[in-house]
C-alpha cells in the first residue's frame, strides 16, 4: 500500500487548507447578537443520521454531527473527522486517519469504532434505513448481502484498525468514494447513547453528537434550536452561539417573516427573484444546484405507449420544449436550460456540446414537426399523450407551458396532476406515458446522474436499455479521467432521448446582509453554522 | 313584510292537501318577490351563471392559451387591459384571467349545484323513508346517521381524493355524499309530522303502497324546507371546494375553479398583481352572498313560522 | 339522563371501530405506500422496512395488531416518516396545541357570535343590524387561506405587533392570529343563526307576557329570551367545533403552530398510516364527545326534551 497525497488521488479536488471554521475577516467587527435563523419548509422527520431522508433533516444534522470530510463553498473536500487517507494500489482499500482531538459532546473521544458502528447500522436490516442503498452505492464490501440479511452487519467492509484508523474495503474501485463520505448517511453516531435511549436518543438532552453544535430544543413542525458545543475540537474558532431552524410551510409567509426580521435566510418564492434581486441586490442571490429537472418518456416494452418506442417521436417531443421560456419567463431565478442530464455544476464535469442545444427554437420546432411527420403523425392522425406531474405550483406551470409548446407541433397533451405518492408509484410501476421527474446528485461527481439510466439501474423508470451506454458507464469506473466516456454517454442520451432534460436547478435565496461565511454557492446546499458569523452594522 | 307574515300565519290553519299546496307555492312566490335582497340575489345569480357559460365566447383568449408577450412579467404587463384583450389581466403564466374566471365560476357553480343535488336526493329519500317507516327501521337508520356524524368528513374527503385521484366526478360525489346527513335529519323530522295528516292516513287506508305515498305525497310536501336548506348548502359546498383546491386536490389543469384561482391569487397579496386575487375573489364573494340572500328569502317565503 | 349518556357512550365504541377499519381500508387502497419516493427502493431495502413496521402482514392482521396495541397499551404505533417519534409523541405534541387554539377560537366565536346576533335582533333593521349582517356574510365568505396571509402581512410586517408564527407553548402573542383566522367564519355563522332565532323568540307569547309584566327590556332578553334562542346555536356548535379542528390545517400551515391539522394532511399524503389513524381516532372521539356534550346542554336548556 502506498501513501498517496490527496491531491494526487482526487484529480478535481483541492483541499482548502485551514478553511474549516469561521475565518473572520480582520476588517469585520462582530455583532453583539451571534445567532442565525434558517428557514425549513417542512417539519424535521428525524435527526438520526442513518435514517435521514430529507433536506431539512440533513440541514440540521450537519450542525450536530461531523463526518470524515466536509465540503467547502466551492465543493472542495475539507478534512473534518479525518486528517487524511491512503488508498491501496488496487484502489479497493481506503485507510482514513482520524483526528485525535475530536470529541463527542459528552467528552468521549471519537473513535474509528464509532464510524464502524454507524456504517454497519446503516446497512443493518434491523435499522431498516431507507438510505441503506447508499452503502451499496458507495460500493462498500458486502453491503448488498448485509442489507438483504444474508450476512451479519459485522461483515460489512469497514473496520477499526485502531482507535484512530478506519479501514474501508470496496467491492469495486470508485474514484469518488471519499466525496461520498460527506453525506449524512455516513456520519458517525455515539453507540452508548443509542443503546441507552433507543429511538429517543435524538431528543434534546439525550442526543450526543460530534458536531460544532448541540441540540437544545426540538419541536417538530415549529422549530429546532442548536447551541454551541464546547467539547467540539475546533470550538475556539467557532463564533456563532446559536442556530435556530423555523419550520414555515408556506414560502411566501416565510419571506414575510424574513422581512419582519425573524429569519436570516429564506428561499425566494417562485417568480420573485427578478424583483428582489433588483430591489435588494446585497441580500438576494442565486447559485447553481446539483439537480436536473426532466420529463420521463416511458419506453417499457409492454407498459409504455407505442408512439414513444419510436426515437423520432422522442426527439420531436424533446425538441419542441422551449427551455428558455421555462427558465427565463416561468422560473426566473437564473436556472440553466438543460439539454444534457448532468449539470455543469458537477465538479470536474464539462458539459458536452450536443447538437440540438445549438439550434434556435424555430429550427427545433421545424425538426420536431418533420420527425413527427416521418413517424406518421400529423393533422389527420395527431399524437395524443398524457403527462403526469405531482402537485406543485412550479411543476404545474411548466406542464401548462409544455402543453402549449406541444400544441404548436400538433401534439395533444393531457395534464394529469397527482399527489406525490401516487405519482411516484405510477412512475416506478412504469404505467405512465410522460412523467415529471428530477434528480439531485448524492455526491459531487457526474456519475451520480449518468448511472441513473444504465439498464440495471433501479432508478431507470423509463426502461432505457442501451448496451453502448452501459458499457461506457462501466468503463468509466476505472478510468483515471472518465470525462471522454461521460461525453459519449451524454451524446448517446441526446440521440436516443429517453428523457427530456428541461433545466438545471439553482438555489435562489435571501440572506441578511450582515451574515458572513454562509456557503451560498455549494451545489448541494451543504452549509455549516460553524463557518457563519454576524458583523456589526 | 308584515302583511306577508300575517298571511303566512293564516295559512297554518289550512289543511295541507295538494290543491292548497299549489296556492301555498303561489303565495310563497309573491312573498319571495317582495324581498328585495332575495330578488337582487337571484338576479345576480342568473347574471353570474350567464357569465360563466358565455364568458369564454366573449373572451379574446381561451382559458389555457399562454400569452407569450406577458409570460414572465405578469406583475408589470399582465394587468387588466382592453388593448391586449385581457379584461381581467393575466395569471403568472400569461393566461387570460377573464376566460379563467368565467370557466372557474362555472366549475364552482357546478360543484355547488351538483353536490347539493346529490345531498338533496340522498338525504331526502333516506330521511323520508326513515320517518315514514318508523319503528326499528327508523331507529337503525338514524343511528347510522349519528355514527356518520361523528366522522371527520373533511378527512374522509381528503382520503377519497388521494385514493381515487382528483376528478370532477370525485369532487361532486365526495362533497355531495358528505353533506346529506343534515338533510336526512331535517326531512325525517318533517316526514314524521306529515305522516299523521289525514290525507296520508287516507291514502294508506285505501291501500296505496308505501313507496308511492313517500314519492307522491310526502316528498312534494317537503320541497319547501328542502329548497331552503339546499340553497344554504350550495355556498357551503363552494367553500368546501375552495378548501380542497387550497390543499392542491382540486380539479385538473387547464380547468380551474374559483377556489383554485383564489388560492393562486392569494400569493399576490405579498407579490403585487392584486388583480389575480380581486376578480376571482369578487365573483366568489358575490356568488356566495347571492346564495345566502336567496336562501334567506326562500326561508322567509316558504316557512312563515320562521319570521 | 345518565342511562342516556351511557347508551351514547356505548354507541361510540362501534362508531370508532368502523372509523378505524374504514380508514385503514381506504388508506391501504390508495396507490403508493409509506416508503414510495422519488427513488424506487431496492427490493432488499423495502423488505427490511416492511418487516420493521409490520407491513408485511395481511391488512386484517395489521388492523388487529393495531387495535390490540391501542386497547391494551393505549399505543398508537410508530410513525413511518417521523422515525424517532411514536404516534403517541406526535399526538401529545400536536393535539394540545390544536385543542388550545381550537378552544379559544370556539369561545371567541360563540361569545362574539351570540353577542352580535342578539344586538342585531334587538335593533332589527337598524344600522347595527345591517352592519352585523353584512360583516357576518363577509366573514362567512372569507376563506381562511386568504385571511391568514393578510393577518401576517398586517400584524407582523406592517404593524410589527405580533410574531409571524410559532407557538411557544401558547403564549398570547402566538395565539391571536390563529384564533382570528379560525373563528372569523364561525362568528359570522353563529351571529346569523342567533339573530334569526332571537327574532323568532322575541315575537313569541311568553316574551310578550314578560314585557307586559313591565320587566326592563335587558331583563326580558337575558332572563327569558336568551336561553330558548340559544337552542339552534347549540345544535350548530358540534359541527362548528369539528370544522375548527379541520380548519386547523390552514392555521398550522400559515402560523407554524405545529398542531395536528397539518400533521393529518401530511400523514395522508405521506401514507403515514399510523399517524393518520391516530389523528382520525382522536378527532372522531372528540367529535362524539362534543356532540354528546351539546346534546346534554341542549336538554338542560330545553326542559321539553326528555331522553
Amino acid at each position: 500500500m502506498t501513501r498517496h497525497l490527496l491531491l494526487a488521488t482526487l484529480l478535481s479536488t483541492t483541499i482548502a487548507g485551514a478553511a474549516f471554521a469561521a475565518t473572520v475577516d480582520p476588517a469585520d467587527t462582530l455583532a453583539e447578537n451571534q445567532s442565525f435563523s434558517f428557514w425549513l419548509l417542512d417539519a424535521t422527520a428525524t435527526l438520526d443520521p442513518q435514517l435521514i431522508e430529507s433536506v431539512e433533516d440533513s440541514d440540521v444534522a450537519r450542525q450536530l454531527f461531523e463526518g470524515l470530510y466536509t465540503e467547502a463553498d466551492n465543493g472542495d473536500l475539507i478534512p473534518a473527522g479525518a486528517l487524511d487517507y491512503t488508498v491501496s494500489d488496487d484502489k479497493l482499500t481506503y485507510t482514513f486517519h482520524l483526528r485525535p482531538e475530536s470529541k463527542w459532546s459528552n467528552g468521549d473521544p471519537v473513535t474509528a469504532g464509532d464510524y464502524v458502528y454507524a456504517w454497519q447500522r446503516l446497512a443493518d436490516p434491523a435499522t431498516a434505513s431507507s438510505y441503506a442503498w447508499y452503502a451499496e452505492l458507495a460500493q462498500i464490501e458486502n453491503a448488498t448481502a448485509v442489507i438483504a440479511g444474508e450476512k451479519p452487519p459485522t461483515d460489512l467492509g469497514v473496520k477499526a484498525v485502531d482507535d484512530l484508523t478506519l479501514e474501508v474495503k470496496l467491492a469495486q474501485p470508485l474514484p469518488y468514494f471519499v466525496k461520498m463520505t460527506v453525506h449524512s448517511a455516513l456520519l458517525p453516531v455515539h453507540k452508548a447513547t443509542i443503546d441507552a435511549f433507543g429511538a429517543k436518543w435524538t431528543d434534546p438532552g439525550n442526543l450526543v453528537g460530534n458536531g460544532a453544535y448541540v441540540l437544545s430544543e426540538h419541536k417538530p413542525g415549529e422549530k429546532v434550536v442548536v447551541s454551541r458545543n464546547h467539547n467540539y475540537w475546533n470550538d475556539a474558532a467557532t463564533v456563532l452561539e446559536t442556530g435556530v431552524f423555523l419550520t414555515i410551510n408556506d414560502n411566501s409567509i416565510a419571506l414575510t417573516r424574513y422581512d419582519a426580521g425573524e429569519l436570516d435566510n429564506v428561499a425566494i418564492p417562485s417568480g420573485m427573484y427578478p424583483q428582489l434581486s433588483a430591489d435588494r441586490p446585497d441580500e438576494a442571490f442565486s447559485a447553481p444546484r446539483a439537480c436536473t429537472y426532466y420529463y420521463l418518456m416511458n419506453m417499457d416494452a409492454e407498459k409504455g405507449p407505442e408512439a414513444l418506442k419510436d426515437p423520432r417521436v422522442r426527439l420531436a417531443l424533446s425538441y419542441a420544449v422551449d427551455r428558455n421560456i421555462i427558465t427565463d419567463k416561468i422560473l426566473q431565478s437564473g436556472q440553466i436550460p438543460a439539454y444534457t442530464l448532468t449539470p455543469a455544476a458537477m465538479a470536474g464535469f464539462t458539459v458536452p456540446e450536443v447538437d440540438y442545444a445549438t439550434w434556435t427554437q424555430e429550427e427545433r420546432n421545424e425538426k420536431a414537426k418533420a420527425l413527427l411527420a416521418e413517424a406518421g403523425y400529423g393533422p389527420d392522425n395527431p399524437l395524443k399523450l398524457t403527462l403526469n406531474y405531482n402537485t406543485d405550483e412550479g411543476h404545474k406551470k411548466i406542464a401548462i407551458a409544455v402543453q402549449q409548446f406541444y400544441k404548436a407541433i400538433g401534439v395533444e397533451l393531457t395534464l394529469n396532476n397527482m399527489e406525490w405518492k401516487v405519482h411516484s408509484d405510477i412512475m416506478h410501476e412504469r404505467t405512465y406515458e410522460l412523467a415529471r421527474s428530477a434528480w439531485c446528485g448524492d455526491y459531487n461527481e457526474a456519475s451520480t446522474f449518468l448511472d441513473l439510466f444504465t439498464s440495471s439501474s433501479g432508478f431507470n423508470d423509463v426502461a432505457y436499455m442501451s448496451e453502448a451506454y452501459d458499457k461506457l458507464m462501466a468503463e468509466s469506473k476505472t478510468m483515471a479521467d472518465p470525462q471522454p466516456n461521460y461525453t459519449e454517454a451524454e451524446k448517446l442520451l441526446a440521440a436516443d432521448m429517453p428523457i427530456i432534460p428541461i433545466y438545471h436547478y439553482t438555489s435562489s435565496r435571501m440572506l441578511k446582509a450582515d451574515i458572513r461565511g454562509y456557503a451560498s454557492h455549494n451545489v448541494f446546499g451543504n452549509w455549516y453554522l460553524k463557518d457563519i458569523y454576524r458583523v456589526a452594522e | 313584510m308584515v302583511s306577508a307574515s300575517l298571511r303566512g300565519r293564516g295559512l297554518e290553519s289550512l289543511p295541507l292537501d295538494e290543491v292548497k299546496g299549489r296556492s301555498l307555492w303561489a303565495d310563497a312566490r309573491r312573498r319571495f318577490l317582495r324581498n328585495k335582497a332575495a330578488v337582487a340575489g337571484l338576479v345576480l345569480l342568473v347574471l353570474i351563471a350567464v357569465f360563466s357559460f358565455t364568458g369564454e365566447w366573449i373572451a379574446a383568449w381561451s382559458n389555457e392559451e399562454i400569452d407569450f408577450n406577458v409570460i414572465g412579467s405578469a406583475a408589470t404587463m399582465g394587468m387588466p387591459s382592453f388593448e391586449n384583450g385581457h379584461y381581467f389581466g393575466t395569471d403568472d403564466l400569461g393566461r387570460d384571467q377573464f376566460a379563467r374566471t368565467a370557466q372557474g365560476t362555472r366549475v364552482s357553480l357546478m360543484v355547488g349545484l351538483v353536490g347539493t343535488f346529490i345531498a338533496v336526493v340522498v338525504g331526502t329519500i333516506y330521511g323520508a323513508v326513515a320517518g315514514y317507516v318508523g319503528g326499528r327501521t327508523d331507529q337503525i337508520m338514524m343511528r347510522i346517521v349519528d355514527i356518520l356524524f361523528a366522522i371527520p368528513f373533511m378527512f374522509v374527503l381528503i382520503l377519497l381524493l388521494v385514493m381515487f385521484g382528483r376528478s370532477m366526478v370525485m369532487i361532486f360525489i365526495g362533497i355531495g355524499l358528505l353533506s346529506w346527513l343534515g338533510m336526512a335529519r331535517i326531512v325525517r323530522g318533517q316526514t314524521i309530522s306529515l305522516k299523521h295528516k289525514e290525507y296520508i292516513e287516507a291514502a294508506r287506508a285505501s291501500g296505496v303502497p308505501g313507496w308511492k305515498i313517500i314519492f307522491r305525497h310526502i316528498v312534494p310536501n317537503l320541497l319547501g324546507i328542502v329548497a331552503v336548506y339546499a340553497t344554504l348548502l350550495v355556498p357551503d359546498m363552494i367553500m368546501t371546494e375552495s378548501f380542497i383546491s387550497f390543499l392542491g386536490l382540486g380539479v385538473q389543469e387547464p380547468l380551474t375553479s374559483l377556489g383554485a384561482l383564489i388560492s393562486e391569487g392569494s400569493k399576490a397579496i405579498t407579490q403585487g398583481a392584486m388583480w389575480q386575487l380581486w376578480f376571482p375573489f369578487g365573483f366568489f364573494v358575490v356568488t356566495l352572498y347571492a346564495f345566502y340572500f336567496v336562501g334567506d328569502g326562500l326561508r322567509d317565503a316558504l316557512d312563515p313560522k320562521d319570521r | 339522563m345518565l342511562s342516556y349518556i351511557f347508551k351514547r357512550l356505548l354507541v361510540a365504541i362501534p362508531t370508532l371501530l368502523i372509523l378505524i377499519v374504514a380508514s385503514a381500508i381506504l388508506m391501504h387502497a390508495a396507490p403508493g405506500g409509506p416508503f414510495t419516493g422519488e427513488r424506487k427502493l431496492p427490493a432488499e431495502v423495502l423488505a427490511n422496512l416492511n418487516a420493521k413496521y409490520g407491513l408485511d402482514e395481511p391488512l386484517w392482521k395489521q388492523v388487529l395488531i393495531y387495535l390490540k396495541g391501542l386497547i391494551f397499551h393505549f399505543d398508537f404505533g410508530v410513525s413511518f416518516k417521523y422515525k424517532d417519534r411514536t404516534v403517541n409523541d406526535i399526538l401529545a405534541q400536536g393535539f394540545p396545541v390544536t385543542l388550545v387554539y381550537g378552544f379559544w377560537s370556539f369561545v371567541v366565536a360563540t361569545a362574539l357570535g351570540v353577542l352580535s346576533g342578539v344586538i342585531a335582533a334587538i335593533k332589527q333593521n337598524s344600522w347595527a343590524d345591517y352592519l352585523v349582517l353584512s360583516l357576518a356574510i363577509a366573514g362567512a365568505v372569507l376563506p381562511g387561506f386568504v385571511l391568514a396571509p393578510v393577518l401576517v402581512l398586517v400584524f407582523t410586517l406592517k404593524l410589527g405587533w405580533l410574531p409571524g408564527g410559532g407557538w411557544e407553548d401558547g403564549q398570547w402573542q402566538y395565539l391571536v392570529m390563529p384564533v382570528i383566522a379560525l373563528s372569523t367564519a364561525y362568528i359570522a355563522s353563529i351571529a346569523r343563526i342567533m339573530r334569526s332565532s332571537m327574532l323568532e323568540v322575541l315575537t313569541s307569547n311568553h316574551i310578550r307576557t314578560a314585557r307586559a309584566k313591565g320587566l326592563p327590556e335587558w331583563k326580558v332578553i337575558t332572563r327569558h329570551a336568551l336561553k330558548p334562542a340559544m337552542l339552534p346555536v347549540m345544535s350548530y356548535l358540534g359541527p362548528a367545533f369539528v370544522g375548527m379542528i379541520t380548519g386547523s390545517v390552514v392555521v398550522d400551515q400559515y402560523f407554524s403552530t405545529g398542531g395536528i391539522g397539518k400533521s393529518f394532511v401530511d400523514s395522508a399524503l405521506n401514507r403515514d398510516y399510523s399517524v393518520m389513524l391516530g389523528i382520525t381516532i382522536l378527532v372522531g372521539a372528540l367529535t362524539i364527545f362534543f356532540n354528546l356534550l351539546v346534546d346534554i346542554l341542549y336538554a338542560w336548556i330545553d326542559p321539553k326534551i326528555r331522553y
